[in-house]
């Protein structure tokens, strides 16, 4: 994609807390890296994971465990839990591949749910309150991410949101560098023609595990940024309806686009904020969307506008 | 602390009880996935649902048609409700998922995971999550019956006893009669058994209305004995996929049995360590994905 679309749009997430309230931002951003790492998955390997929320929310868990209660300081404790999503990740990986297709699907939400009661039952984990009081910490001991500034006549917690914003730019990074990598190129191979792939002489298994394990670690970064900025550790992110709403993103925005999960993330989070009043019609809402997704627009929004411009976004 | 002979038996009749709950939906699962090629994620929603509308013929329904005496009875509701559930499917497999039959198989599944949430997002808002009660049981299967090991209560030994007839029924009709003998062969080949003369959409929309049915009726069953809510199917699912994983799809008899199974494993783990209870059947999955990844009764193709 053309280097000045890149451009515009870093300047304008630099720009956006002084327009937008930057909690929304910063959700947006964890969501957004969220279904990034979903997409690198079913969108170009074609493992349909039902169970990210698993790794987004255990390492929520882990980072707000460890930031509380060890007093590690945040950007360490990001990396833990993107480590034990990633561990996870590959305990998770080497289990679903066995099965192929559908049980891959049905592996994974089954292997998420052991993490779910984990987070339910475990004595650490604060049972149905989850962790919370999380404290937001000083960046490299120095920086303080908890820090307010006024700035015309509005708080601003600038601080954390350009920690967010720079966790987020390296995460997508890391995504467009291993798609567009020999790696990824392979990857595309097997989720095309799987038996063609293993008859090249690649061993799909070592980068569909691959894979897993960097979409596991990244799903985790998001995760634990997201304990940060809302200093809770909740089961709604370890829940399978928080598995299933990336899978929404992702579909919505445009399965196999780079830009693709940010729209359908935007778009999703956007909704549960504007119908907060609703209750539980949101879900009946999601549950809409996801059909229409299904039997109608398939490409996604993205992947529509991609067919239109005929370019590949 | 001690464990006596009682208690195991106790458990295990217990866990058999959920295990039949299991075993009619991996049941179902496996007829609609054996055809359709759908693992059918509305299934939980769909076992919810038939709970739900036979609390709702049994207390809502009379009042709102004028007749504040009416209730459906439980007698009633075991064939009605399968009916209308099973009604409710065959239009969705008519409307909806037919249009899915030549793209990905993951898209059936992402939809009728769409039409759960769906289901349960309309009952949550009209119901509590904590459970409404069915009062419906026949004054018949009230109070218990001495098993000669233990005092079992009467409904659940019934529960049992319906719903293996149930399963082995259906078991039946599929590996013994000439139609299962139609219903194996579009499993294997829907082309061919198409240019035979069989109409084989048609016999898509009803294996996929009666796996609905069999999802309907361990809701109306399990209703007296569960109380009734809109988590139910959801919590219902995420074990049934693990027991279906177990099982593996391939068989109709290892769907019924690796159900049985699995519901009296997990009620053992109750007497010997509670915690583990609710995980117990995914830790199996994860030993037998290490030990047979095809499933204990699946062939890998």
């Amino acid at each position: 994609m053309n280097r000045y679309i890149w451009l515009i749009l870093f300047a304008l997430g630099l720009a956006a807390p002084f327009a937008v309230y930057p909690v929304f931002l910063m959700k947006l951003l964890c969501f957004g890296l969220f279904a990034c790492t979903f997409n690198l998955l079913l969108g170009y390997a074609g493992l349909l994971s039902f169970g990210h929320a698993a790794f987004f929310g255990g390492a929520a868990y882990v980072t707000g465990y460890l930031v509380k209660n060890s007093g590690l300081t945040p950007e360490l404790g990001v990396l833990a839990g993107t480590l034990c999503a990633g561990i996870l990740g590959f305990v998770f990986g080497s289990l679903a591949i066995r099965r192929q297709g559908i049980y891959f699907a049905m592996i994974t939400l089954a292997l998420a749910q052991i993490v779910y009661f984990v987070a339910l039952k475990a004595p650490f984990t604060g049972g149905e309150d989850g962790l919370q009081d999380i404290p937001r910490g000083m960046l490299f001991g120095v920086i303080d991410l908890g820090k307010v500034y006024a700035v015309g006549g509005k708080s601003l917690e600038l601080n954390l949101y350009y920690f967010v914003f720079a966790v987020f730019c390296l995460g997508f990074w890391l995504i467009c560098r291993t798609i567009n990598s020999p790696f990824g190129q392979v990857l595309k191979a097997i989720r095309e023609n799987e038996p063609r792939a293993v008859s090249l002489g690649y061993r799909v298994e070592r980068f569909k595990l691959m894979a897993f394990v960097i979409s596991a670690a990244l799903a985790g970064t998001a995760g634990a940024t997201k304990a940060l900025v809302f200093q809770l550790a909740s089961l709604t992110d370890a829940n399978w309806h928080t598995s299933g709403e990336v899978v929404l993103m992702t579909l919505l925005g445009g399965l196999g686009t780079i830009l693709g999960p940010l729209v359908g993330a935007f778009t999703v989070v956007t909704l549960h904020s504007e119908l907060s009043s609703a209750g539980s019609w949101v879900t009946v809402i999601i549950g809409f969307t996801f059909v229409v997704c299904v039997l109608l627009f398939r490409r996604g929004v993205v992947g529509e506008l991609a067919r239109l411009l005929k370019k590949s976004l | 602390m001690e464990i006596t002979l009682q208690a195991v038996l106790a458990q295990v009749m217990l866990g058999l009880n959920n295990g039949v709950f299991y075993a009619l939906l991996s049941l179902g699962l496996a007829v609609i996935f054996g055809l359709l090629n759908i693992v059918n994620f509305a299934h939980g929603a769909l076992y919810m649902l038939g709970a739900f509308v036979a609390l709702l013929g049994y207390s809502y329904l009379g009042p709102l048609i004028g007749m504040p005496d009416f209730q459906m009875n439980y007698w009633a509701a075991l064939v009605v409700v399968p009916l209308v559930v099973g009604g409710l499917g065959i239009l969705l497999e008519r409307t909806l998922l037919r249009r899915l039959y030549k793209v990905d198989h993951l898209y059936g599944l992402l939809l009728t995971f769409g039409v759960a949430l769906i289901i349960q997002g309309f009952f949550t808002n009209y119901f509590n999550v904590s459970g409404t009660p069915y009062d419906a049981k026949p004054e018949i299967l009230n109070g218990v019956v001495n098993l000669g090991f233990m005092v079992f209560p009467k409904y659940r030994l019934w529960a049992i006893v319906v719903s293996l007839a149930v399963c082995f029924g259906t078991w039946f009709v599929i590996e013994r009669t000439k139609l299962g003998a139609y219903l194996r062969a579009g499993t294997e080949n829907p082309d061919l058994v198409r240019a035979f003369g069989i109409n084989v959409p048609l016999m898509v929309t009803l294996t996929y209305g009666y796996g609905v049915a069999l999802a309907a009726f361990a809701g109306v069953v399990a209703a007296p004995i569960y109380s009734v809510s809109p988590v139910m199917g959801a919590e219902m699912i995420i074990v049934v996929f693990a027991v279906v994983v177990i099982g593996g799809m391939g068989s109709i008899m290892g769907a019924i049995v690796s159900g049985l199974l699995l519901g009296m494993v997990e009620g053992l783990t109750k007497v010997v360590y509670p915690p583990a209870s609710g995980t117990v059947i995914f830790l199996i999955m994860v030993l037998v994905l290490l030990v047979k990844p095809a499933g204990l009764f699946g062939r890998e193709n």
